[in-house]
């Protein structure tokens, strides 16, 4: 006989196992519907090892951490709210979701892509190192903060709507693009401290930004020519992904945002 | 004499730490919602807490009694339970006093007695006290003065359930899906240092005023200070009792609207009321000067609620997350998004609530009148 | 504007005996700070006390002994309150309008309580043992222990054979309770991470890479380093992740509680910046929070994102400050899921921190760690976590005073750089080390040579060992987890009350 003992904690929502079926295409289904994220995320790791490439996830609510631990070039389109820190140090998969993420999009993500048909919650893109995130809609706090890049390796985020404030915070690297398409024409965005503490990386904004609203180490200017088509090339993907006007779009200007020194504060010491 | 400050902080720490996961949800036009939506919800954030507290406000609840205070106490003893009843008679025409309905559950364990009375002033007692505070002063005696005895709940037409345990739980264990409510606020919590006790859970009450809370008061000894020279004592040691405080003191007694309390303990920075015009540049100098005190600073989402009205608010450079949602004439507030999501998945509008810009809900006229016939917090 | 001429004088004074100098140049080439120089012309050594540190490295390599390297006796009115250090801080700030920096551990006489705690000794009751020809074990396993063990029986018949069934929780074994500090490469030179991950791996116990990320070459040392995944999140990745034996959050440091750091631009070579994957030359900025930790339950979120992201298979440490709630925050964090425990006190050490941050912020480890230990023993959750504690031990009696008072293991950082040449000159924010510890500049670096510097840190580790076990031995123990906590074997001399209340021990004579 086995004595049963209760962990306190970590097996404690331990539910069912969630319901998979298969698509005509042989695409899996997993119906996440009251399943804890370890076991949800033990089972997407299950799939993919015995060689699923495409992988729906249905009824998805909060579940976290989706996508971290599968180290493979998958492609998983999640229904519902994803759950806190989705790709968390993510490393291949394409993640597309249908419907809003919640905080922690793309913490410390390294490669591979995230398509959102919605808005994003706070700290997207914190500390990314690589690969691509694109929000349809609106983003919150501290978006984009600590971005880094290396080499070619160029972190790229591309944000429909507006942002909170704090966006690009730190920003060490990598390239954003924030199109404002929700705001009224000569509407400005809303955002405070933008790119304060921004020490290398770039940040294109599309419409007005007032001086006032940026951080002091950030300096305002137009993208140049080989820039304005990285934004037209982010732009044409955008609008395949969620739809819009490719030219209507471009016809707005766009205002760079750049780091006016890579040691902003290389004069705050006394040696 | 108790000491609950021993109680709730039984390592003398300089004051409470914990943390959480929020949801509230209110009908504008007074439709009611049953206490599984909540659950539900909060059972979807069950990680935020850690199983040592949670616990739920609910208004409108107790309809046929709109004008009785309805006070919830929990009994350590018999004896406590007897004490307080006699002291309860001697100051209140005591409607009715009944076992507050629970059902069994396996993650709810070492309950107190736990017992509800429709009280009405004995009017010839006030001596002058509005029915409010000789309630409040009823309050604080039975907290303080009687061994064992805790009153958790004291408003009119509603209610707090709060205990040990997960919130979806501590839910279940009240039979909350049995009550229909206009609002329910809900805090699942994650003490780090208190030996969880039942009266520690949120929401934390004064009257009809409760507070959820998530976060950490960085201000908390410059609040508390404050709020105890104005005659308060905090004897819980934590952030949400001087929230709680804060807002009975700038809403009730010092009648500032609940823009204006939510512009004190979230105010604009310098920079900001710098650029303003002159007459809000005014405003903001004066509140911010006159109450820089009671400025709630580090991170914190709270919703506070009182009949007829809930506020969420986060502070001025959004540490802690608060997402907002509407379906109709209903506003659901909460931790994440998810939650929302679970209990409806069609919503007209979800959004990012600006930090230090609080969200409103205010009960139409008609459903004031029903819910709460006493009529509208009457300021002085 | 005009060149302002400095107000501050040398701190220390070079003194050179010219009988015995050689005019080897020896000296000139040593010293990283330009102090000395040679005149072919004069045939003469000349000297800049100005820009001297007091670091030694010319006097210790002078073949004849000619140099005496000295604090600068010359000293204005004497003044308990206004004292040589605030006058020299004041002027470089008039100078400069910057904060002042340092770098190592406090300096100052904040109370060193190892020094007021003694040990016990076995006399008549009980025999003391003999570790060179007994057997005496300081194996640690640090991690989160499950809370009892389930076992399988076939029947039910006494003295049947008996099948654990407990899912063991991922630990990690030392074989001495001692484990070398975050340091990262970058503020650190690549010669002296080498060095400590090769010491570890040869003496079986764990370094740490700090928060600067893992260069390629070193993963060969996976088994016995702990990563660092700290704010600024510098070359964090999934293998690097998965590569370490224990993933590490650091919250907090003891030279530096609630700020962040600066590891300036001209630090970040193309090596570090390969390893930090940031552009070469730009300042790496460390958060002074981690921007997704905002609250105790964040802390469970990134505890469990890394978990997921090592599958369960790791366990994960929190490293916070000591600070005043040291044990309610510890409380947290065991209850958040962290599997180790990392106090810093404020004696620890730092590559460069804000001077009046360093001095002024923090508490001493010894309180902080009898404090937590006590906490999570009356909280009945001191099984589910280790609990390592850092901060400036000198010596192997700090180590097992601190074992004593609760701790499973200790990290130490400027003893093992002492170790290697090191001699608190504190000046590693200058990117100049002499000694190639905390520096960048290929010339510096290449004066450590890794395995002689190996060689040093298995001594240190060796004999800090050896003296542990004979004083366990004294004590009557064999086995260093019979000491873990185990008060009832030191005595206080010359505390207060509240000091011995704080620490758990008795005054020395009950």
């Amino acid at each position: 006989m086995t004595w049963e003992f209760a962990s306190p904690g970590a097996f404690a929502m331990a539910g069912p196992t969630g319901k998979i079926t298969y698509q005509p295409d042989g695409r899996a289904v997993v119906d996440a519907r009251g399943i804890y994220y370890r076991q949800l995320n033990e089972q997407l790791r299950q799939l993919v090892k015995t060689g699923a490439k495409e992988i729906d996830v249905i009824n998805v609510y909060g579940q976290r951490y989706l996508g971290t631990s599968i180290p493979e070039h998958v492609k998983l389109r999640i229904y519902g709210t994803p759950g806190n820190d989705m790709a968390f140090a993510m490393h291949g998969p394409e993640i597309e979701v249908f419907g809003n993420a919640q905080d922690g999009l793309g913490n410390t993500m390294d490669e591979g892509e995230v398509i959102v048909h919605g808005s994003a919650g706070d700290v997207l893109a914190m500390s990314m190192r690589g690969g691509s995130l694109w929000v349809k809609g609106n983003v919150g706090y501290r978006c984009g903060i600590h971005m880094k890049e290396y080499g070619d390796k160029v972190p790229l985020v591309v944000i429909g709507g507006s942002c909170q404030d704090f966006f690009g915070e730190y920003m060490a690297g990598g390239s954003v693009v924030l199109l404002g398409l929700g705001l009224a024409a000569g509407e400005t965005h809303k955002a405070a401290f933008m790119g304060t503490g921004m020490h290398a990386g770039r940040i294109f904004v599309r419409g007005t930004v007032d001086p006032g609203q940026v951080g002091k180490e950030v300096g305002l200017t137009e993208p140049d020519a080989a820039e304005l088509e990285q934004i037209r090339a982010a732009v044409r993907r955008y609008v395949e992904l969620f739809g819009g006007d490719e030219a209507e779009i471009m016809a707005t200007p766009f205002v760079k945002m750049y780091p006016k020194s890579l040691r902003p504060y290389g004069r705050l010491y006394a040696y | 004499m108790w000491d609950i400050g021993k109680k709730q902080n039984p390592y003398s720490d300089d004051k409470l730490h914990d943390a959480c996961g929020i949801f509230a949800m209110m009908s504008r036009s007074g439709r009611t919602f049953a206490g599984d939506i909540p659950i539900t919800a909060m059972e979807n954030m069950h990680d935020r807490g850690n199983g040592l507290g949670g616990g739920f406000a609910a208004y409108g609840i107790y309809p046929d009694w709109p004008e009785l205070f309805a006070f919830h106490l929990m009994f350590e003893t018999k004896e406590a339970k007897a004490e307080t009843e006699k002291y309860l008679h001697q100051h209140f025409s005591s409607m009715d006093g009944e076992e507050i309905p629970t059902r069994p559950h396996p993650g709810i364990t070492s309950a107190p007695i736990l017992f509800r009375y429709f009280l009405r002033p004995n009017h010839h007692l006030l001596e002058g006290l509005s029915e409010d505070d000789f309630v409040v002063q009823r309050v604080m005696h039975i907290n303080l003065k009687i061994d064992g005895a805790f009153v958790f709940s004291s408003g009119r037409n509603m209610g707090v359930f709060k205990a040990v345990g997960h919130t979806e739980d501590v839910g279940r264990f009240f039979k909350l899906d049995e009550y229909e409510a206009y609002c329910w606020t809900a805090h699942s919590r994650f003490p780090t240092n208190t030996t969880a006790w039942w009266g520690g859970a949120h929401p934390f009450s004064v009257l009809d005023w409760t507070v959820v809370h998530n976060g950490e008061i960085s201000s908390y000894g410059t609040n508390r200070n404050y709020l105890e020279m104005q005659g308060y004592f905090c004897t819980m040691h934590t952030d949400t009792e001087v929230i709680a405080y804060a807002m009975d003191l700038l809403a009730r007694r010092h009648g500032l609207p609940i823009e204006m309390v939510c512009k004190v303990m979230a105010p604009p920075l310098w920079k900001d009321i710098d650029q303003m015009a002159q007459a809000d540049r005014d405003l903001y100098t004066t509140l911010r000067v006159i109450y820089g005190p009671l400025l709630m600073n580090g991170p914190f989402s709270i919703v506070m609620a009182h009949q007829g009205e809930m506020v969420a608010l986060g502070d001025r450079i959004r540490l802690r997350p608060l997402v907002a949602a509407e379906r109709d004439d209903v506003i659901y507030i909460a931790s994440e998004e998810a939650p929302i999501r679970l209990v409806e998945p069609t919503l007209d509008r979800v959004w990012i609530p600006k930090g230090g810009e609080p969200v409103i809900v205010r009960l139409d006229d008609a459903a004031m009148a029903k819910a709460h016939p006493e009529g509208r917090q009457v300021l002085k | 504007m005009s060149v302002m001429k400095t107000h501050l004088w040398p701190e220390f004074i070079i003194e050179r005996n010219d009988d015995r100098c050689i005019r080897c140049e020896v000296c000139v080439n040593q010293c990283s700070f330009e102090v000395h120089s040679f005149d072919a012309t004069f045939n003469e050594v000349f000297a800049e006390d100005m820009n001297c540190v007091g670091c030694q490295r010319c006097q210790v390599f002078c073949p004849t002994h000619a140099l005496t390297i000295r604090p600068n006796p010359t000293q204005p009115r004497p003044n308990a309150n206004w004292r040589v250090e605030h006058l020299f801080d004041l002027k470089k700030q008039a100078e400069s309008g910057g904060i002042v920096l340092t770098g190592m551990g406090n300096d100052k006489p904040i109370s060193i309580y190892w020094d007021h705690l003694l040990l016990n000794a076995s006399q008549v009751t009980n025999p003391s043992i003999d570790p060179l020809r007994e057997p005496m074990e300081l194996r640690t396993y640090l991690g989160r222990k499950p809370d009892r063990v389930m076992f399988h029986r076939d029947s039910e018949l006494p003295g049947g054979p008996v099948v654990p069934v407990t899912q063991m929780t991922p630990l990690v074994p030392i074989e001495t309770p001692i484990i070398f500090s975050a340091m990262s490469y970058g503020a650190i030179s690549y010669n002296a991470q080498k060095s400590l991950m090769q010491a570890a791996a040869a003496f079986g116990t764990l370094a740490n890479t700090g928060e600067g990320g893992w260069p390629r070459e070193f993963r060969k040392f996976h088994d016995n380093v702990i990563v660092q995944v700290a704010s600024g999140r510098f070359g964090v990745d999934l293998e690097y992740l998965n590569d370490a034996k224990i993933v590490e959050i650091k919250l907090g440091q003891g030279a530096k509680p609630g700020i962040g750091g600066h590891l300036p631009g001209e630090k970040v070579t193309a090596d570090v910046s390969q390893t930090r994957m940031i552009p070469e030359g730009s300042d790496a900025l460390s958060p002074a929070p981690q921007h997704d930790i905002y609250s105790i339950e964040d802390l469970g979120m990134l505890i469990h994102a890394l978990k997921e992201a090592t599958r369960y298979e790791k366990p994960i440490s929190v490293k916070i400050a000591a600070v005043h709630n040291a044990p309610a925050i510890a409380s947290g964090m065991v209850r958040a899921g962290a599997d180790i425990i990392v106090l810093d006190g404020i004696r620890g050490g730092t590559g460069a921190a804000p001077k009046i941050i360093r001095d002024n912020v923090g508490i001493p480890i010894e309180l902080a760690l009898a404090q937590v230990d006590e906490r999570l023993r009356k909280e009945g959750i001191r099984q589910q976590a280790s609990l390592l504690v850092a901060g400036g031990f000198r010596n192997s009696g700090d180590v097992i005073k601190a074992i004593a008072l609760g701790a499973d293991a200790v990290y130490i950082g400027t003893a093992a750089f002492v170790a290697i040449g090191c001699t608190l000159c504190q000046k590693c924010y200058t990117g100049k080390c002499a000694w190639g510890i905390t520096t960048n500049r290929p010339d510096l670096v290449k004066r450590l040579n890794p395995d002689q510097c190996t060689e040093r840190l298995t001594n240190l580790l060796r004999a800090w060992s050896r003296e542990i076990k004979e004083m366990l031995g004294g004590m009557g123990i064999n086995s260093l987890e019979s000491l873990r906590g185990n008060r009832l074997h030191l005595r206080a001399v010359g505390l207060n009350q509240w000091e011995m209340d704080a620490l758990g021990v008795k005054g020395a004579g009950f």
